[in-house]
């Protein structure tokens, strides 16, 4: 840290150039283009749908219970995942290494939660008869057009393409965090405060996915109830 | 290693708290909202406002980047606008591809007079 120090006096001004223009580390630097190049991953998936549902018949099928309810209590799972992991990056800068290892393994629990949550959720839909490329049969008759339009098997790609890719950001930084618990006597705060980084990252996608995917999908009529 | 004064992560619990109960608030209003019958395209402008608040709110707050120094967020933020705009240069194609694939639907199709071999 001693050399960064020092590095900060070669460093005359925002855009003088140096050793440290940012004034991060290069692994967190490194996070934050690695966050930029998964955003515009997700920002291709979510036009490619937002394409998809523009030119079709696009089903609305998304029932209060389960769907809503389970996709709120989800969001919320992931919002306190992410106040716990801003506590454990905050523990982890006052050096309370043992506060910082409670507070990630509480955000994994929430990260967990979500997880678990949403497979039961996929449960429901797969049981129903929902696939990548085949919607179930009541829903093609309840949103076929009156002019005879079918709605559109894309329905569930792009779910599943969608939900799924986040699922597996979920997954793998359960595992990062879990890493990051294990061993945090021995890292840096910069380490923690990387992976919170990824973390917030994945909660964050979530805030486009749960508005574009759920709730843009209602069935507020209750058609297929009926 | 000596504790570092400007490595020192700027933000009490009290402001984390609240940021958390503004971005719940939030979400509540977009699961009310999903109930009320309002046309698709005002729906979906304020669905995304609402989503770009909570974005900035999580980036700003949770990923510190408020407080990180301004040429990072302005290395990292302008590049990933421009490029996620650029996207939507596609976007008017679905309405085109929407009446190519459904125009046959109004017109049936001519070939019904043609003579079976």
């Amino acid at each position: 840290m001693s050399t960064e120090a020092r590095a900060e006096t070669f460093t005359a001004a925002d855009w003088g150039g140096g050793v440290l223009p940012y004034r991060v580390g290069h692994r967190k630097l490194g996070m934050w283009l690695f966050i930029v190049s998964d955003s515009l991953t997700f920002s291709a998936l979510l036009m490619g749908y937002a394409y998809l549902r523009a030119s079709n018949n696009w089903p609305t099928p998304f029932p209060f219970y389960p769907s809503i309810v389970f996709s709120t209590v989800m969001t919320f799972c992931l919002l306190s995942s992410s106040l716990t992991m801003v506590f454990g990056v905050s523990a982890s800068s006052r050096g309370d290494k043992a506060g910082a290892r409670k507070w990630i393994l509480a955000t994994i629990f929430f990260g967990v939660s979500f997880i678990v949550l949403h497979l039961i959720e996929w449960n429901h839909l797969i049981s129903e008869g929902l696939r990548p490329f085949f919607l179930p049969e009541h829903w093609v008759k309840v949103f076929t057009t009156p002019d005879g339009i079918p709605p559109t098997p894309l329905f569930g790609a792009t779910f599943f393409t969608i939900t799924g890719l986040h699922m597996f950001h979920v997954a793998s930084g359960a595992v990062y965090l879990g890493v990051i618990a294990a061993r945090v006597k021995k890292l840096k705060h910069e380490d923690v405060e990387i992976s919170g980084l990824y973390w917030h990252f994945v909660d964050l996608v979530w805030m486009f996915v749960f508005p574009l995917i759920y709730i843009l999908s209602v069935d507020v009529g209750g058609h297929l109830a009926k | 290693m000596s504790a570092h004064a400007d490595e020192h992560f700027a933000g009490s619990n009290k402001l984390f708290i609240s940021i958390w109960i503004w971005l719940l608030v939030l979400t509540g209003i977009e699961v009310f909202l999903a109930y009320k019958p309002i046309p698709i395209h005002f729906m979906l402008t304020i669905l995304m406002g609402l989503s770009i608040i909570k974005a900035a709110l999580i980036i700003a707050y949770f990923m510190h980047l408020k407080f990180e120094r301004l040429s990072l967020v302005l290395t990292v933020v302008p590049m990933l606008v421009t490029c996620i705009c650029l996207l939507f240069v596609f976007f008017p194609d679905s309405f085109r591809s929407a009446g190519l694939r459904y125009k046959f639907k109004e017109q049936p199709p001519v070939q019904t007079e043609t003579p079976e071999p």
